[in-house]
Order: C-alpha cells, then structure tokens, then sequence
C-alpha cells in the first residue's frame, strides 16, 4: 500500500488532519460552538469554488473565507455562535453561492465534487506540506491557549471575572476553528467536517472526567478512524471520506448506547 | 477599634450604555462594607444587584461616582475576590471531574498546560477545598451527576482556592430546596469566618440568610438602601425605597415577607 506516493500522501495529511482536528473539535464540543464549525466549512466550500473559478489553489480560497467567517463570528461573540437560526441562514446563503460558482466554472465537476466530500487520495506533497506547517500552527496556537480556552469553554463567567479575556479568547479560537476547516476539508470534506471535528470528540466527551483524556481520546479515535478509512478504502471502491465517518458513527452509537458510559468514564481509575 | 472598611462606594451609579442610549439601572449608592462582613444583596428581578457584582468584578465601569475595593478601583482577574455566577455556561451532561473544575479557578487564567509537578500541587490544593466545603467524596463524580446543592458546593470551592479577602456569590440558593438553603448559607458563614472572608451574597428568599447576615444592601426602584437588616427591612424603609406603599411583614418565626410594591419584591418563604 505504501508503495504509492497517493497513499503515503493521504495517511500524511490524514493523520496530521486527525489530530489538529481531534483536539479542535474537542473544544469545540465543549462549547457548544458544533454548528457554527459546520457552517464555517461550507463558508470555506464557497471560498474554495470562488478559487477554482479564478483559478488559483482552493485551499486558499478556503482560508480566506474560513479565516473572514471565523473573525466575523468571533467578533460577534459566543452568544451569536450559539445563534442557530441566524447562522444557518447565512450558512444556506454561502452555499448557494457557493453552487453558483461552481455552476459558472467551466471545468470538470470533480473539483466541486472533492470540495464536498474530499479528496484524501489526490493530495500532493506540496499540498501535505501547507497541511504541516498549518497543523503545527494551530497546535502550538492551542498548547500556548490551553487553559484559559479549556476555562472560558467550561465556565465562561468565572474566567472572565478572573481577568480571562474572554472576547479575545473567542476570536482566536474561531480563527483555529477555521484554520482547521481548511485544511479538514481535504480529508473528509465541508460536508462531513463533523465526522472529524466533532464526533470524536463528543465520543471522548462522554468517556473522558479530564480535559487531557478527553484530548488524547478524541485524537486517539480520529487518527484511528482515518487510518482505517484509508485501509479500508485501498481494498474496496468506495470513497475515504464514508469509511471514516461510518467509522466514528458506529462509535459514537456504540458509546451513546452503552447502558452506563458515565460509570465507565475515567474517573474510578483516580480515586485518591 | 473600628473595622477596616474593604469596600467603599459614593455617589455611585450603575447601568448600560449601548450606542448613545443609556440605561441607569441604580443611582447615587453610598455605602462602605467592612472586613469579614456577611452582606446579603436583596431587591427584586432586574433592580441591579448583579450589576453591583460586576462593579467589583471590574466587569462594568460606573457611570458616574466611584466604587473601590481594597482601596483601588475594581479590576478582572483580582485574586483576593473569589466569585460564583449565577448561571454557569457548561453543559448538563459534561463528564469532566468537580476536581478539575475546581482546579481552574486556581490556574485557568495562566498560559500554557502547567508544569507536571505543578499541576499536580493544583489537585492537591483544590481536593483541600473540596473538604472544607465538605464535598471531598463528590471530587471525581461527573459534574453532571452532581445535584444542584452539590454543584453550588463545587463552585463555592472554586471561588475559595485562590483564598480570596472577599466572596460574590450570586444567588447561589436559587437551585437549592428549603433546608439545603440554611445548610448553605451556614456552610458559607462558617467557612467565612474562619478564613476572616467578607460575604456579599444576592439572594431571592431573605429569611434563610437572616441568621448569618450582618447587614444588607437592598436594591430597588434605581435605588440603594444599606444597613443593618431590621433597619432595612421595614415597611417605612422599604416604603420610601419604592416610592409606594411597602409591608413587612413577620411571623412568630421571624420569617420576613415583603409586601405590596411590584411583583417581584417578595421575600416569601415557600413552605
């Protein structure tokens, strides 16, 4: 399998992807701010098909639209990213416009197509490249914001009555959420970014009593869901991107269905 | 010898401006409180007693007068104030620990992960907590396990880990039934005085805090009454505070209830 320079590429990007996007989406979760991660990707969907129309790399139309979308919510603050209604009519508006770039471009329809549902097997070591050095931004990002991130995300108040500043917290986060988008979009697409960004980690949120644990499981299980995909989908002709999600899903039902996943949880393996 | 006085306000009022509108939510309060003391804030829905809190906090500049607390004007992130929201933003079924939670009122405002060593000082420090405000057994239950009497002790333990000169605590009895309110409100007192805390407290339902209170802060009508509770809490006092016929009334226990004014200035005891 890795004799091919695609499949070397794919479990490259892969798993740097899966861990930038395991440790993002699990303060994602923790904030509630799922939705708005969604919409941000198909905001990115909209600047990568305005890139293709004009033909430059999508990825960076999908930065410059994340990063604007991301910027522009992190302005308005958490109560508007937790705005549904609000956010997914800008949401439905930025696909259409998305749809109509694409409509106006006059290429082959796979680059669309990739947008969507993404393209894992077609990355170039270039395009590997740019996935590194942004991964490596956004987790040093995250290491330097790690507690006054995990303290805003879990008890907004009280951080900022102990001089957190929670309005700036919020827009770099949502900057990272973006960073993260683009380059999630590669792997599994704006259409499936939750199965990376979100379901690992609302899996290790229900298993996890400690932020560090519920870090290293969400990453755990994206990483792993990703490398089976790719293995998986080497042998069988069917998309990357389905075998993941399809992955992360069965885990998640399985953990949702677990009679007791909060007895399960970590913490009797603390007890003092 | 007199007490040192800790918080200081003249002519002070509070509200919110957005664009070139303004909305006064208090005006003109005068009132000092001294080390160790227990104040109850009390008045109806909206009448500015969290807007006083935010005042301390540094959260909310004044409009006009000046509020100071140790004798500076109130900044964020001051460590000699611990606080307890009212409402707190993290989710029902959130599994994470009452240890950790406790724990990042001590360091959550710092950079970075923390040193092991360090780190492991923190859980050290905040299970401490956890057993003066006697919820040791409840350290590493889920947060959404927990009962709201349970939660408002792992906050209460949060607020105390940085040992803080003063506690805000806003209506930390709001979830609580009956006789876990007089247990909460005892398991404060004793606390704050042992660790020589001054208390300023908003709450719903005066009479479980009538036995801790030293004085009381009744907020209303864009007004600010302050003094010792039977010198507030009578119907000429709240009278002249509303600016309309006002009654307290007690019962053979001494439980207190307002009366008349608008709904929403009542200190019932729902029994």
């Amino acid at each position: 399998m890795f004799q091919y320079d695609f499949m070397v590429h794919a479990f490259q990007a892969g798993t740097i992807v899966a861990i930038v996007a395991g440790i993002v989406g699990y303060f994602v979760v923790l904030r509630r701010s799922s939705f708005a991660a969604h919409a941000l990707s198909h905001v990115g969907f909209t600047g990568a098909a305005g890139a293709v129309l004009i033909g430059i790399n999508p990825i960076f139309g999908l930065l410059a639209f994340t990063m604007s979308g991301g910027l522009l919510m992190g302005i308005l603050g958490r109560k508007a990213v937790n705005r549904d209604i609000q956010i997914g009519t800008v949401l439905a508006f930025m696909l259409g416009l998305g749809v109509l770039f694409i409509s106006l471009y006059t290429g082959y329809a796979t680059e669309a197509y990739s947008l969507l549902f993404g393209e894992i097997l077609g990355i170039a070591s270039s395009d590997v490249l740019i996935t590194l050095i942004s991964g490596v931004i956004i987790l040093v990002a995250l290491a330097i914001l790690y507690r006054p991130l995990l303290f805003t995300s879990l008890d907004e108040d009280v951080a900022e009555a102990k001089g957190v500043s929670v309005f700036w917290i919020g827009i770099i986060f949502m900057l990272l959420i973006a960073a993260a988008t683009s380059i999630a979009v590669q792997v599994v697409g704006v259409l499936l970014i939750f199965s990376l960004m979100v379901t690992p980690a609302a899996i290790a949120e229900r298993l996890a009593s400690k932020p560090a644990q519920g870090i290293a499981i969400s990453v755990l299980i994206a990483v792993l869901a990703t490398w089976l995909g790719l293995f998986i989908s080497f042998y069988l002709p069917y998309p990357v991107s389905f075998f993941i999600t399809a992955i992360v899903f069965l885990i998640y039902i399985f953990i949702r269905l677990m009679p007791s996943t909060r007895n399960f949880s970590f913490q009797a393996h603390y007890q003092k | 010898m007199e007490k040192q006085n800790i918080i200081t306000a003249k002519n002070l009022s509070a509200g919110y401006s957005s664009g070139k509108s303004q909305k006064i939510v208090f005006e003109n309060a005068n009132f000092s409180i001294a080390k160790g003391e227990f104040v109850g804030i009390l008045g109806p829905n909206g009448a500015g007693k969290t807007t006083l809190l935010k005042l301390l906090l540094g959260l909310l500049e004044p409009i006009s007068g000046e509020i100071n607390i140790f004798n500076e004007c109130p900044r964020c992130g001051n460590i000699k104030i611990g606080y307890v929201p009212q409402h707190h933003s993290f989710d029902s079924e959130l599994m994470i620990e009452a240890l950790e939670i406790v724990r990042l009122g001590l360091s959550g405002n710092k950079l970075g992960f923390g040193m092991p060593s360090k780190n492991r000082k923190e859980r050290e420090e905040a299970f401490k907590m956890l057993k003066i405000v006697g919820a040791e057994e409840l350290a590493h239950r889920p947060l959404s396990t927990l009962s709201g009497g349970e939660l408002q002790r792992i906050f209460l333990a949060q607020a105390l880990i940085g040992n803080p000169d003063i506690l805000l605590l806003d209506e930390p009895l709001a979830s609580l039934d009956i006789r876990r309110e007089s247990e909460f409100v005892k398991l404060i007192k004793e606390t704050a005085m042992a660790r020589n805390i001054t208390v300023l407290l908003i709450a719903h339902n005066i009479n479980p805090l009538l036995s801790a209170l030293s004085r009381v802060i009744y907020v209303a009508n864009g007004c600010v009454a302050v003094g010792n509770p039977g010198d507030v809490l009578n119907s000429e006092s709240l009278t002249k505070l509303y600016g309309s016929p006002v009654e307290v009334l007690r019962d053979s226990y001494g439980r207190i209830a307002v009366i008349g004014a608008e709904e929403g200035a009542h200190h019932h005891e729902h029994e």
